[in-house]
């Protein structure tokens, strides 16, 4: 079935109606860009952001000319007065361990609805967590009813989410945040094709291919100056795939955009300010001899992502020299020499979560992180949200590190209830260096009632992954940089010091079997009850109204006559 | 009688402590047929830690015992087993001179009606005498040690307590009332009953889960009908037995233990222990022998079925809803059993024992 993708929403922008109006409509700007990573397991990454920043306050005045931004997410930003949205839909699992700390992960399907305050992006930034505004109205409560939410955005963009139970609010996230994971196995939607720049490449065929693919959007107000005295809204639509390399590049680890996409870059998008493909060649500052880049980058771009000094090659598709040569622009990379085989750098946390545990009547979930610098210990966030048909025991939550117990510095627990909520539990865990810390409990699978079970109940029930945020130390400091002018990739979580960043990590979701009747018992079960409530209600009955009395031997009876009239015949004696 | 009785508890005390230290304990403390999810330790304790972690035990679904025990245990968490052994060894203290008390009754009773010529002249072997009844209360006692303690113990809060508790109050109230009206002397056993009835109450209001997980019966949606069973019979049996409140309250709580929600070990042990009691009915039961062999069959294949659907996935809950279903027939049988011995023998008891039809043969007797 044809769906339409959030990033199809551009198709009607490019469109749609020009410019007419009136008054000064608000200034609006779109921002495009690609970054291609090579990950050290040998695959490749590419993530996509195209930001559509709005100078608007949507929720004050009334909007009726939308040109970039598109109508649809305003309509809903101003008709339930939401401060932050996010929206991911992912196939696949980021391996961390393997490829490293992404730029921004998202669990399988999360729907992340924020009332937290503005996040400034000018001058000194500020750190996720904290308010720099206070909201100077007071919000309007969400909806009672849960389902409202997910309504609405299912048919924006055409897929099928569930979100079961209640939203929860974790109690370390700014007032007014609810999340609400939902079910981990909505059904994706496709890509309808657009027609310029970046968008091109976005060929539906070959991106639902690969090991990982990810779609989200998020939508966050920002400021614009360093006062905050006004505001302006930022739409951003990432997509996040991962190539597995033997697979699209048949056993060679070169890549070229077109084995990729199967598409080259052939124009600019004209409606955006910026376009650009930004590609990793960390390892060919090194050594020279390593790897080729073509066409030759004629900018490079150096600054410290995710803890580590990388260099990006600049391809600027607003560049006239860059496309007009061949029309078409196809980025290869070549490896002159097989990069050596050595381990991948290991990432400073990375997380893994298992179910143990034998039988259908109880089991234990542990989580095992990581933490690999070798002096720096740091605290984590962890927060699991837990279905209710595996009630959890949280006295018997054991978190050990390095064989020691590790007692949490900071512990919230949310008991979930039937059918209506699930458990939550958020916990800020000390690692210590250099160790593995192991946190587990224990849970109880319930039996639901028999419409409860969905059509293949024996394939399991999905847990969501569990959050993982960290201020992770960095190898090398990073200095504070003008949001404005960095790559986009770079100003997703602004810190306000370079000695760390931040990281949010999702562990796998998992799969768990509950006990499962069988299907046709109701009807088995009601006869064969009522028929054991009928007997014993009969024997009590029995007992109850009738009292003993002598039986009189009955004299005839036409039976007994029958049979004594054959037994003269026969010769026998008579009854 | 106290040294026995003494002997008894002693070595119930010891077993106790031998198995709450053994590896048994763990694997018992799990088993679906010992614990329900209305009295299970693992949940008392549960809730305890939700109460230390600054949440109310009642805002999730996992805790559902009431407030007293939370106030009970908060303190006595670290003793919990020497509390369930004092409470066990109370029990049966309880009951011994409960039951003690009632043969003194009965024996009284039956002087009054023979006094009164109400028997007829040849009942002379029914009739009870006073050493036959000498060991019966401390057969109860051990019979309510011993089955209990194998396996209650371990994972439940004492069964008598939650047994009352948690399963209506109200009908047991009428064979306490009837009793109490009868002898002026207050029978240990309704105070301990009376007390367990009305000290607690229900916070979270008494509903019960729809949903009959361990023992299957109730697996429509629509089982609320099935608990109505044991209220159904309150009033009928306490017309028909208003003259024997004790067997009332014994067929009383053999009916609450068959058709609650979560029966369990411990609430079969309970109505099982005043068997001894009931001795001299044993000439008048008609199957015994079949219903004995169901009963053990059954208690011997519950927990081959469970490992089966549960841990090997060969077998379907069918087979366990099956044996649950076999079990109940069984008790049912053996309660009405019971029901029909004790009619019997009082009806031979007024009207004699070797009866003749009209005609010289031998009489048969039929429920008409």
């Amino acid at each position: 079935m044809a769906a339409a993708m959030p990033l199809a929403l551009l198709v009607l922008l490019l469109l749609g109606p020009g410019g007419w109006c009136l008054a000064e409509p608000p200034r609006d700007s779109l921002r495009e860009e690609l970054v291609i990573t090579p990950l050290p397991s040998g695959d490749v990454a590419a993530t996509f952001q195209f930001r559509t920043r709005w100078d608007s306050e949507l929720q004050r005045e009334g909007v009726s000319h939308y040109r970039l931004f598109p109508k649809a997410l305003g309509q809903l930003i101003s008709k339930y007065s939401l401060r932050e949205l996010h929206l991911s839909f992912t196939q696949g699992f980021w391996r961390t361990r393997y490829w490293g700390p992404p730029f921004l992960q998202a669990p399988s399907v999360w729907i992340n609805l924020g009332r937290s305050s503005v996040m400034s992006s000018q001058g000194s930034s500020a750190p996720l967590s904290t308010s720099s505004t206070p909201p100077t109205q007071s919000l309007p409560l969400p909806p009672s009813n849960p389902w409202v939410w997910p309504m609405t955005l299912t048919t924006t963009f055409c897929a099928m989410l569930c979100c079961r139970g209640r939203w929860s609010a974790p109690k370390t996230s700014p007032p007014g945040r609810s999340s609400c994971p939902v079910v981990p196995r909505a059904s994706l939607i496709s890509f309808h094709l657009l027609q310029a720049g970046l968008s091109v490449l976005l060929k539906a065929d070959r991106l639902f291919h690969t090991s990982y693919h990810s779609q989200a959007v998020h939508i966050r107000p920002v400021c614009r100056n360093a006062r905050c005295t006004s505001i302006s809204w930022e739409l951003r639509q990432t997509l996040s795939v991962v190539f597995d390399a033997f697979i699209t590049g048949q056993g060679k680890k070169d890549w070229s955009l077109f084995r990729m996409f199967s598409r080259t870059l052939t124009e600019p998008c004209p409606l955006a300010s910026e376009s650009r493909v930004y590609v990793d060649i960390t390892t060919y500052n090194q050594d020279n001899e390593t790897l080729e880049v073509h066409p030759p980058p004629t900018t490079t771009y150096q600054d410290v992502i995710l803890g580590t000094r990388k260099t990006y090659a600049i391809y600027d598709l607003l560049d006239t020299a860059m496309i007009n040569n061949s029309r078409n622009l196809n980025i290869q990379l070549k490896w002159k020499r097989p990069p050596e085989n050595e381990a991948p750098p290991v990432p400073f946390l990375h997380a893994q979560r298992y179910v143990s545990g034998y039988g259908l009547q109880k089991g234990e979930l542990s989580t095992l992180l990581y933490n690999t610098h070798p002096y720096r210990a740091f605290p984590v966030l962890l927060l699991d949200t837990v279905p209710w048909y595996l009630r959890l025991y949280v006295h018997t939550l054991t978190i050990t590190s390095k064989g020691k117990e590790n007692k949490p510095s900071y512990i919230h627990y949310q008991p979930a209830q039937d059918r209506l909520q699930p458990h939550l539990l958020e916990m800020l865990i000390q690692l210590p260096a250099n160790s593995v810390t192991k946190v587990s409990i224990q849970f109880e699978r319930a039996l639901l009632k028999w419409t409860e079970y969905t059509p293949d109940p024996n394939h399991g029930f999905y847990v969501s992954p569990s959050v993982l945020s960290a201020l992770v130390p960095s190898m090398v400091a990073a200095k504070p940089v003008d949001w404005e002018e960095s790559p986009l990739f770079n100003s997703l979580f602004p810190v306000s010091d370079g000695s760390n960043y931040f990281v949010r990590l999702y562990t796998e979701p998992l799969l768990v079997n509950l006990p499962t009747p069988d299907f046709s018992m109701p009807y088995n079960v009601i006869c064969l009850t009522c028929t054991v409530v009928a007997v014993c209600y009969g024997s009590f009955y029995n007992l109850l109204t009738r009292t003993f009395h002598i039986e009189e031997p009955r004299t005839g009876g036409l039976a007994k006559r029958l049979a004594n009239l054959i037994r003269r015949a026969r010769g026998v004696p008579p009854l | 009688m106290a040294a026995p009785l003494v002997l008894v508890l002693v070595v119930a005390v010891t077993v106790r402590a031998a198995l709450f230290r053994s590896s048994l304990a763990e694997f018992i403390s799990e088993r679906v047929e010992v614990v329900s999810p209305l009295s299970s330790w693992k949940r008392v304790v549960e809730g305890l830690s939700l109460l230390d972690l600054g949440v109310s035990p009642y805002s999730g679904a996992v805790f559902h015992e009431t407030p007293l025990i939370i106030y009970l245990f908060h303190f006595l968490i670290d003793y919990a087993e020497l509390v369930f052994m004092i409470t066990d060894a109370l029990t049966a203290i309880a009951l011994y001179f409960a039951i003690q008390d009632f043969n003194k009754v009965v024996f009284k009773k039956q002087k009054l009606l023979l006094e009164l010529d109400q028997y007829a002249p040849d009942v002379a072997e029914l009739i009870r005498t006073p050493m036959e009844m000498r060991y019966i209360p401390l057969k109860v006692a051990l019979l309510q040690c011993f089955p209990q303690c194998y396996f209650s113990c371990l994972s439940d809060i004492p069964v008598s307590v939650p047994t009352h508790l948690v399963c209506p109050r109200t009908p047991l109230s009428p064979p306490a009332a009837v009793h109490t009206c009868e002898n002026e002397e207050q029978s240990l056993l309704d105070l301990f009953l009376g007390v367990c009835h009305d000290v607690c109450g229900k916070p979270s209001g008494n509903h019960l889960p729809l949903l009959l997980p361990s023992q299957l019966l109730g697996f429509h949606p629509r089982s609320l009908w099935l608990y109505i069973n044991v209220f159904f019979y309150t009033i009928p049996l306490a017309i028909k037995l208003k003259e024997h409140p004790i067997f009332f309250m014994f067929i009383q709580i053999a009916v609450i233990a068959i058709f609650k929600s979560y029966p369990t070990v411990g609430d079969v042990a309970l109505y099982m222990a005043f068997f001894p009691v009931w001795n001299h009915l044993y000439r008048f039961l008609r199957n015994i022998f079949v219903l004995t062999c169901i009963i053990i069959v059954c208690s011997l294949l519950f927990p081959v079925l469970w490992h089966l659907w549960i841990y090997a996935g060969s077998a379907n809950s069918n087979f366990f809803y099956a044996i649950t279903l076999t079990f109940n027939v069984g008790q049912i049988l053996l309660i009405s059993d019971y029901f029909y011995a004790f009619l019997r023998r009082e009806y031979y008891l007024t009207h004699g024992l070797y009866l003749t039809a009209k005609d010289g043969t031998e009489a048969m007797l039929v429920l008409k």
